[in-house]
């Protein structure tokens, strides 16, 4: 059996027992779980092909790029295999951007209506449970000039890699913290780009802060893995350690990156391209708008979802795997996206308790197996309060609007309460990015500002569409008709 | 500034495509982001508020940077869209306006 690829939202089903968003690791694990399982399975997915971020265009990659990007990319291709021969219907290239309960009488209550866009055309189908696989975006990074073109990620690099074999020229400098930061150093070094500078941000203090899990980290494969990345980096790249002010400067575009580093002079670095990054936080739009509850993670300063160990939510009927349930790599998202299916497949009566009881432990001990070492990594690799609390009160906070964390600072002090009062105050939060880019910096300056916890300050509430969608997509929607613009319910 | 790696895409047919009337060209299967940061453009977009010069920042749909207008509509992401032949480009400038013609005029 293969997977039944959708051209055209017309080729739908009008219901599917699951409905699985994202073909990352954790989706792709969870479809074919799901399938094999005997539930009838639509997978929904934004990218051209299955993989995910972390293996994109894995199926479609020149062997170059293979041996580029290292052998656990690699065995992103195996997953892959196992999902394209699963028995779902996959619709690639396509946009999840409602969810909402299903009030219509024929399907009795307890299902979902999802709403879809796939080449300019909208539909609504129903499902009875939805497993939100939508993974994790990179941390926003906001420092001075963070918003002039040559400024990017650098995931957003490593995609240009993977998917178009482009590698940035000219001078180059990378910033910030964390594995990824590393690894794309070293991938770069590998396609012989030699970066100017990998300017290394993670605090010194947390070292000490990690010590305690540290015989946890040593166990785990990371370890060794880690070493290597970081003696073939600091082979090829100048690495400066102990960076605590990052700026960059330039007209119209990138032409300077100034830092400093502990107590001495700033020093300045000619560059086209700065690559930023500072981690990864699980992707929260779509779960936030179909009122999933969160809350706020003190160790990855971040919203996590309320979840259990099969990943059911607050609310009936959606679960959500992967790193969306918090940040633990490919490994344990495979094997999440399995317990997401799992779950599923026993709550909607396909698998009794006992079958259950005996398919998990399997992947249950993947996840332990994939999560050690993790806390280490977490307690380490956790991003310095100056870099996602700008303390320079110019530097932007939300990229849409334009708005400064000065600005954010003066709305506390004359009152707003939150993000969502903020709104009417200054617009942060109301581009087109939908707040992706600037809820957790809003959220942690105004919890400074007023001296209240994140919880208590909370964050941008996310209403539907979470993507936008035209007005040609919603006239022509064969179901899902007119309700749409009403779904903005609390969430 | 990017450049491409040899042998990496070689199997991969030509693409031809214009920004603001200027004719690029690109491989197969990128994405239309990617196939302007390999065409050297610098900025895709200037923004609403201040006029400011943006281009593609997260490349995976999440910032919404990279918006530009394919073939008459506008708001599309660059990043998300492939780049097909014969494809019409052009950048954004500040807001948009609703057209009373429909988007394709």
């Amino acid at each position: 059996m293969t997977a039944r690829m959708i051209q055209q939202l017309s080729e739908l089903a009008s219901h599917y027992d699951i409905v699985v968003i994202g073909a990352g690791p954790a989706g792709m694990a969870a479809a074919s779980t799901a399938a094999a399982g005997g539930a009838s399975v639509l997978v929904v997915d934004e990218g051209a092909g299955p993989g995910g971020q972390i293996y994109r265009s894995v199926t479609s990659a020149s062997s170059r790029i293979m041996s580029l990007m290292g052998a656990e990319y690699l065995t992103g291709k195996t997953h892959a295999g196992r999902f394209l021969e699963s028995r779902i219907d996959y619709a690639n290239a396509a946009t999840v951007w409602s969810i909402a309960p299903d009030e219509s009488e024929a399907m009795g209550g307890g299902s979902f209506e999802i709403c879809l866009s796939q080449n300019g055309i909208a539909r609504g189908i129903s499902t009875r449970h939805v497993i939100l696989a939508t993974g994790a975006q990179e941390r926003p990074f906001p420092i001075p000039g963070w918003t002039l073109p040559g400024v990017m990620t650098a995931g957003a690099a490593q995609i240009a890699l993977k998917s178009s074999g482009l590698v940035p020229s000219g001078r180059v400098v990378l910033a910030g913290s964390g594995p990824l930061l590393y690894l794309l150093a070293s991938q770069l070094l590998a396609a012989r780009v030699k970066p100017v500078a990998l300017l290394d941000t993670t605090p010194t203090l947390n070292w000490l802060k990690a010590a305690p899990a540290l015989p946890d980290f040593l166990r785990s494969p990371y370890f060794g893995k880690g070493l290597k990345l970081l003696r073939a980096v600091r082979r090829g790249i100048r690495v400066v350690r102990g960076v605590n002010q990052l700026r960059a400067d330039g007209d119209g575009q990138l032409g300077l990156v100034t830092f400093t580093r502990g107590r001495r002079l700033p020093e300045a670095l000619e560059a086209d391209t700065l690559l930023l990054h500072q981690g990864v936080v699980p992707a929260t739009n779509l779960a936030m708008s179909a009122g999933v509850k969160h809350h706020w993670s003190a160790g990855q300063c971040c919203w996590l979802p309320d979840c259990d160990g099969w990943g059911h939510t607050s609310v009936p009927g959606i679960s959500i795997t992967g790193d969306g349930t918090g940040i633990a790599g490919a490994e344990a998202a495979t094997a999440r996206g399995e317990l997401a299916a799992i779950g599923a497949l026993h709550r909607l009566g396909l698998l009794t308790k006992a079958e259950r009881g005996r398919q998990a432990p399997p992947a249950r001990a993947a996840l332990e197996k994939a999560r050690q070492g993790r806390r280490f990594l977490d307690a380490l690799y956790r991003p310095a309060d100056r870099f996602r609390v700008p303390k320079d009160n110019a530097t932007i906070v939300c990229r849409c609007e334009e708005v400064t964390a000065g600005q954010v600072r003066a709305a506390a002090a004359l009152g707003a309460q939150g993000p969502n009062q903020l709104k009417s105050f200054a617009r942060a939060g109301m581009g087109p990015c939908q707040g992706r880019m600037c809820g957790l910096t809003i959220t942690e300056i105004m919890a400074v500002e007023r001296r209240l916890s994140q919880s208590q300050i909370g964050c941008l509430t996310v209403r539907t569409p979470v993507k936008p969608v035209t007005l040609a997509e919603l006239a022509g929607m064969s179901s899902c008709s007119g309700k749409a613009t009403d779904e903005t319910h609390a969430g | 500034m990017f450049q491409r790696l040899p042998e990496t895409t070689s199997h991969r047919a030509d693409i031809n495509f214009t920004f603001e009337g200027r004719p690029l060209a690109a491989s197969q299967g990128d994405s239309l982001a990617c196939a302007l940061l390999a065409a050297g453009v610098v900025a895709c977009r200037t923004t609403p508020a201040t006029g400011a010069a943006r281009a593609p920042y997260c490349l995976m749909g999440v910032c919404f940077e990279c918006l530009v207008t394919i073939d008459g509509i506008a708001n599309r992401q660059a990043c998300m869209v492939e780049v097909t032949d014969g494809m019409q480009v052009t950048r954004q400038t500040g807001k948009r306006e609703a057209s009373p013609s429909g988007p394709r005029a």
